[in-house]
């Protein structure tokens, strides 16, 4: 019978959430590396038990784990995040050139086919790649040697490359987003890369229809149909049916297009997941009530999924990494709170519960579904 | 033998009980024990100092003989009681608060 391991990483550790296909009774392990911030953890699909953690803290820096029993155990890997050639400036939040500068590993994406491979996205943000299983990371310089780099501001929580989208039907082509300079698209396997913003709109910068500039939060695509995406944007929900070359928002109906996380189900390339927050001002969910939104028609029609989430007095907020899908049938989908909740559905989101309640903040949840 | 006393996640991360001692050829300075210690211990590579720029992190400091050593160039020796093993060097984690 199936499995699925959840992989959770908090403001204070990570944990290793464990069950059967039911997913009605589960296992929680941890604090990994507790006291440590875990901005993200993640599994090989070419080898399950093969995972990588981002391990980072204040007074330390940066560390990288990596697991070969899935997660049972641990052993440091390499964490020199050194950028290629010289750095250059982007630019800062009062408008002057800043020095790039390593802050932290914000995600991690193993290679699709190979267990060693792996990406890395950094603030401030560049794109870095392992081939040796973590032993050592050379940058993909072209990113951040982009012409527009050095107009590249940071959003609110840094300059952070934050999603990294591997496209499985063309070898080579890849997806990044950056907060605040926007989505980029290399089908070179990041040796040159171009800016994929067109369509988005965004008030807040002095041109809303820029070519980078835009607080782009997430993207998510269904392994099937790659060259769909969908944006959770700082403000706006947003689909490419073009690999990005073109955006039309699909926000319609959504109480609030403000929002982190965004995932597609893991059999219905139309289904789509969002968690509406007020404002990005206010960072919690509209009215006090914790709802996820899904539409089955690729958006603009959203409906509410509220059965076993928090109704009233919830202020919690749910970052962008974390939310993500099973591959069962029901598919599961999962999202973690910065209140420290874990919450599942077995059902595609009809019926929630929490796995577990009080937990650190929740940084990022990832799923991996096991034989 | 140098005996250098670790924040408790630094021992954590190195996997060690008390304290760490290294062997430092003179002269025994700041950079030299952190140069052995790295080299001993790879995890900690990084987490005390910058890999890049070889900067102390900001929220750590070295202290000796009640003395604060922090600021100094990598070579500043180290007081004798350090290099001859009847003092440990501290690393020391800020007292920060936060989350």
């Amino acid at each position: 019978m199936s499995r699925v391991r959840v992989l959770v990483g908090t403001r204070k550790g990570a944990f290793v959430l464990t069950s059967d296909g039911k997913r009605d009774r589960w296992d929680v392990s941890g604090p990994h590396f507790g006291g440590w911030e875990i901005y993200h953890l993640k599994g090989s699909p070419a080898d399950p038990n093969r995972l990588y953690a981002s391990q980072s803290s204040g007074w330390f820096g940066q560390v990288i784990q990596r697991s070969n029993d899935g997660g049972k155990t641990w052993e440091s890997a390499g964490n020199k995040f050194a950028y290629d050639g010289p750095t250059g400036t982007h630019l800062w939040y009062d408008g002057t050139p800043h020095p790039w500068g390593f802050a932290r590993v914000w995600h991690l994406e193993p290679s699709l086919s190979d267990p060693d491979t792996v990406y890395a996205g950094v603030e401030d943000a560049a794109l870095f790649r392992t081939t040796d299983g973590g032993q050592s990371w050379q940058e993909l310089p072209g990113l951040r040697n982009h012409a527009s780099a050095s107009f590249w501001q940071p959003g609110a929580g840094g300059m952070c490359l934050h999603t990294i989208l591997l496209d499985p039907s063309r070898p080579g082509r890849m997806f990044v987003a950056i907060s605040a300079a926007g989505a980029f698209r290399s089908d070179d396997a990041g040796k040159t890369w171009r800016p994929v913003n067109r369509g988005l709109r965004s008030e807040n910068i002095p041109d809303p229809t820029a070519e980078v500039g835009h607080c782009v939060h997430h993207i998510a695509m269904h392994r099937s149909r790659p060259g769909v995406l969908f944006m959770q944007k700082h403000w706006d929900v947003m689909r490419s049916d073009d690999a990005g070359d073109s955006w039309r928002e699909v926000s319609g109906g959504l109480p609030s297009d403000f929002g982190f996380p965004i995932d597609v189900h893991a059999h219905e390339p139309e289904t789509v997941y969002v968690v509406p927050i007020k404002s990005d001002s206010e960072h919690y969910p509209p009215d006090g009530k914790l709802r996820v939104y899904r539409s089955r028609t690729g958006g603009n029609e959203w409906e509410a999924l509220t059965n076993g989430l928090p109704q009233r007095h919830c202020y919690v907020n749910v970052l962008r990494d974390a939310m993500a899908v099973d591959s069962l049938d029901p598919c599961g989908v999962y999202f973690g709170t910065t209140g420290g909740q874990v919450y599942a559905s077995a059902d595609g989101g009809d019926r929630w519960a929490p796995i577990v309640r009080d937990l650190p903040s929740v940084v990022s949840v990832e799923v991996q579904t096991l034989p | 033998m140098i005996r250098v006393i670790l924040p408790a996640h630094l021992r954590t991360l190195a996997r060690v009980d008390g304290e760490v001692k290294v062997d430092v050829a003179a002269p025994v300075t700041v950079g030299a024990v952190l140069d052995a210690l790295e080299a001993a211990y790879p995890m900690l590579r990084g987490t005390i100092r910058d890999q890049v720029t070889r900067q102390r992190r900001d929220f750590l400091r070295f202290f000796a003989c009640e003395q604060d050593l922090s600021h100094g160039p990598p070579d500043t020796p180290l007081p004798e009681a350090v290099a001859a093993g009847a003092e440990p060097l501290l690393v020391i984690g800020a007292m920060a608060g936060g989350g």
